[in-house]
């Protein structure tokens, strides 16, 4: 028997032409479920995929976005992000379970959607936005990696977090404004290549540039992201 | 000085923490030296928490066989595919290498104060009967099942039997599938046994991992417990579905220790329990007259058509919106009770028409507390809401209707449960519960049955003063 995996209700199993012949994911959540997330539809901001509201806007950017790029530390740093949906009710609290509770099956939901927006997206590598080593030994998997794995990517760990310890050591100046999360490992592959980041959520799309800010100065052609929502 | 015949020491704060418990390394919070120090010496023992064999697993906190409710990780600590439990995840995730901690070292004692209950309430003739019986039950260490009707004061009942299990140093919990019952109970039992050290555990309470001898508890957090009590108490124990009913009997059994009192209270018994009760292999004793001494109202059936139809053409049955009309112009304060949510929405706007005052509430409604407290004041004159409701509504004066009462939603249980809210008041005992319907169904039957049987039972053993 097949379970949703948002609600638990069992599911008939639907065997349909198309999905024998597409060899389509099997589904893992009810229709009703499926109905409470919301896709990012319409006209959006051409960088961070925000849905452009037409005040809070400046040209085809978000305000936030324009207000990143007007700045010459950030400008052009992360090419485009992609998201897939609405921060809603439904979605925060099947993210709140794969992440904090850490029920990795709820990562099956969203393979299909990744997988449709990924062929859009050109890349030469792709990365996970790490965790520190206690959230990892804590949660035992990386939500993001989750994400990969399922969908049968092929990775390659580019960052790591620089733990507080470290941080503490740099001098000040290094850690005004914006300390450095990220350091660059595995420098050599990335010489030249475009590389995708995925991540959960993009919030205020800070760790996401700064990840693509250290990749860059380590050799980076270009970074783009994909994220579940924002 | 350490003398080497004195058996090794533990940590009585470990002790404190961990007896009775099963908990995940993550809810104690005590250094990994000192669990395996204890360990050692065995006064803690370890478990993995899900158990694996012939590709079948079983979770050992909760229970939990369905194989679709368990998933793989890629595990980053134990370095292989390890299995966790989906179905108590909400708890911390228990799986394959996470270990599930007990405490198997020397007993917490709990010392006797001098007065124990301060409760000094009467009980009635039924609760009197009933209350002997669960004092034999904890005595004998027995298992019972009080079914008391709607009403009777089933609380009051058990404490006697608390006192009894609180004097031979008994560990106790009162468990509870409701949240709010939790809330409401725990200041009433700090009241009545103020020197006892008493623990309310729901989630997202402030768990204080006290080794509290009285606990009263969501029935979903008995699965952080094991061997723990000598008397376990399961309110509402016919208020799970089904298909959960597995689940519980494992908690209360883990929580237990093999020698223990188990007591069951409900108005509404499972066709199982009733099975069992009337085989002879459950004991119970029945409280069938109310704590005011007056009978139970019986429903009235009234044929309203198609209500559904009527409901799709946009017209409120007649026979329904008299009713209503009837008991608003009386001030009667009203419950309407619907199938589903789905209804419920689809109906407001009609019932709008009769009054604009009338509010929809329902489970997953974010004012469901504040308009029940507005029926209570008489802020609004009804309700429209759907079964969730049922239980834990005590309104003055209240009338009920059930619109659609053969609907598979509403079964026997829960229709005597509906009708278990008019008349609790001893200023005013009687009060109207209508079933519409198109169409009689067996439960409908059931229930009346059911509350006419509690009647005469009553009525048979003198506790009822209506003639
Ligand atoms: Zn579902
Ligand atoms: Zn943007
Ligand atoms: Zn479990
Ligand atoms: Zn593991």
């Amino acid at each position: 028997m097949n379970r949703c995996l948002v609600c638990n209700e069992a599911m008939k199993d639907v065997l349909t032409w198309r999905t024998l012949l597409k060899r389509a994911d099997a589904k893992v959540i009810c229709k009703s479920c499926e109905g409470g997330l919301e896709r990012i539809t319409g006209e959006r901001c051409s960088l961070c995929s925000r849905e452009l509201d037409g005040i809070h806007r400046s040209g085809d950017l978000c305000y936030d976005c324009s207000r990143w790029e007007s700045d010459n530390e950030w400008s052009g740093q992360l090419s485009r992000n992609i998201s897939l949906f609405h921060y809603n009710e439904q979605l925060k609290e099947i993210i709140a379970k794969f992440k904090y509770r850490g029920d990795y099956a709820l990562a099956s939901i969203f393979v299909p959607y990744l997988r449709e927006v990924l062929k859009d997206m050109e890349h030469d590598l792709i990365t996970c936005i790490p965790l520190s080593d206690e959230r990892l030994r804590e949660r035992g998997f990386n939500q993001a990696q989750a994400l990969a794995d399922l969908l049968g990517l092929c990775t390659v760990e580019l960052l790591n977090r620089i733990d507080t310890e470290k941080q503490s050591k740099k001098s000040r100046l290094e850690r005004i404004s914006l300390p450095q999360v990220f350091e660059v490992k595995n420098q050599d592959l990335l010489q030249g290549r475009s590389i995708l980041v995925i991540d959960d959520i993009y919030t205020t799309g800070t760790t996401l540039r700064q990840a693509a800010k250290a990749l860059k100065k380590a050799g980076a052609k270009a970074v783009s992201s994909i994220t579940l929502s924002r | 000085m350490k003398h080497s015949s004195i058996p090794e020491s533990f940590s009585p704060e470990l002790q404190n923490h961990l007896f009775g418990r099963h908990l995940l390394a993550s809810e104690i919070p005590f250094s990994e030296e000192m669990i395996v120090e204890h360990l050692k010496n065995g006064y803690v023992s370890q478990l993995s928490g899900v158990h694996a064999e012939s590709g079948k697993f079983t979770c050992l906190r909760c229970g939990n066989e369905d194989q679709s409710m368990f998933y793989a990780i890629p595990c980053k600590v134990c370095h292989r595919d390890c299995a966790y439990c989906r179905s108590c995840i909400m708890m911390g995730r228990v799986s394959e290498c996470a270990k599930l901690y007990q405490w198997t070292g020397p007993r917490l004692l709990y010392p006797v104060p001098d007065q124990v209950m301060s409760w000094d309430g009467k009980l009635s003739e039924g609760q009197l009967t009933a209350s002997h019986r669960v004092v034999d039950a904890v005595n004998e260490k027995g298992e019972l099942l009080v079914w008391a009707v709607c009403g009777a004061g089933k609380t009051e009942v058990l404490f006697p039997a608390i006192k009894t299990a609180l004097m031979a140093g008994n560990r106790i919990c009162l468990a509870t599938p409701r949240t709010d019952v939790v809330l409401e109970l725990f200041p009433r039992l700090k009241k009545a046994f103020p020197k006892i050290d008493v623990a309310a555990l729901y989630g997202g309470s402030s768990d204080r991992h006290t080794p509290s001898q009285l606990i009263i508890s969501t029935t979903h957090q008995l699965i952080r417990f094991i061997e723990a009590f000598d008397v376990i108490i399961v309110d509402e124990v016919d208020a799970f579905p089904y298909s959960a009913d597995d689940s519980l009997h494992y908690a209360v059994n883990k929580s237990k220790k093999s020698a223990a009192a188990t007591i069951y209270l409900t108005a509404t018994p499972s066709k199982r329990m009733k099975r069992l009760y009337r085989s002879g292999k459950l004991k119970a004793v029945t409280i069938p007259a109310r704590y005011h001494r007056q009978p139970i109202p019986v429903p009235e059936m009234v044929w309203c058509g198609n209500w559904q139809k009527k409901f799709l053409e946009k017209k409120i049955p007649p026979a329904i919106g008299r009713w209503v009309s009837d008991r608003m112009s009386q001030n009667i304060p009203l419950l309407l009770f619907f199938p589903s949510i789905k209804m419920l929405e689809q109906v407001n706007p009609l019932f709008q028409l009769l009054s604009p005052k009338l509010k929809i509430v329902h489970s997953q409604h974010p004012e469901r507390k504040e308009r029940v407290m507005a029926l209570r004041n008489g802020e609004v004159p009804g309700l429209l809401t759907t079964t969730i409701l049922e239980r834990g509504v005590t309104i003055e004066r209240l009338e009920v209707a059930v619109i659609g009462s053969e609907h598979e939603v509403f079964s026997e249980s829960a229709l005597v449960q509906i009708a278990g809210r008019v008349g609790r008041s001893l200023a005013f005992p009687r009060g109207t519960i209508t079933f519409f319907h198109y169409g009689k169904s067996k439960a409908m039957i059931e229930a009346i049955q059911h509350i006419r049987m509690m009647n005469k039972t009553a009525r048979e053993r003198g506790l009822l003063d209506d003639e």
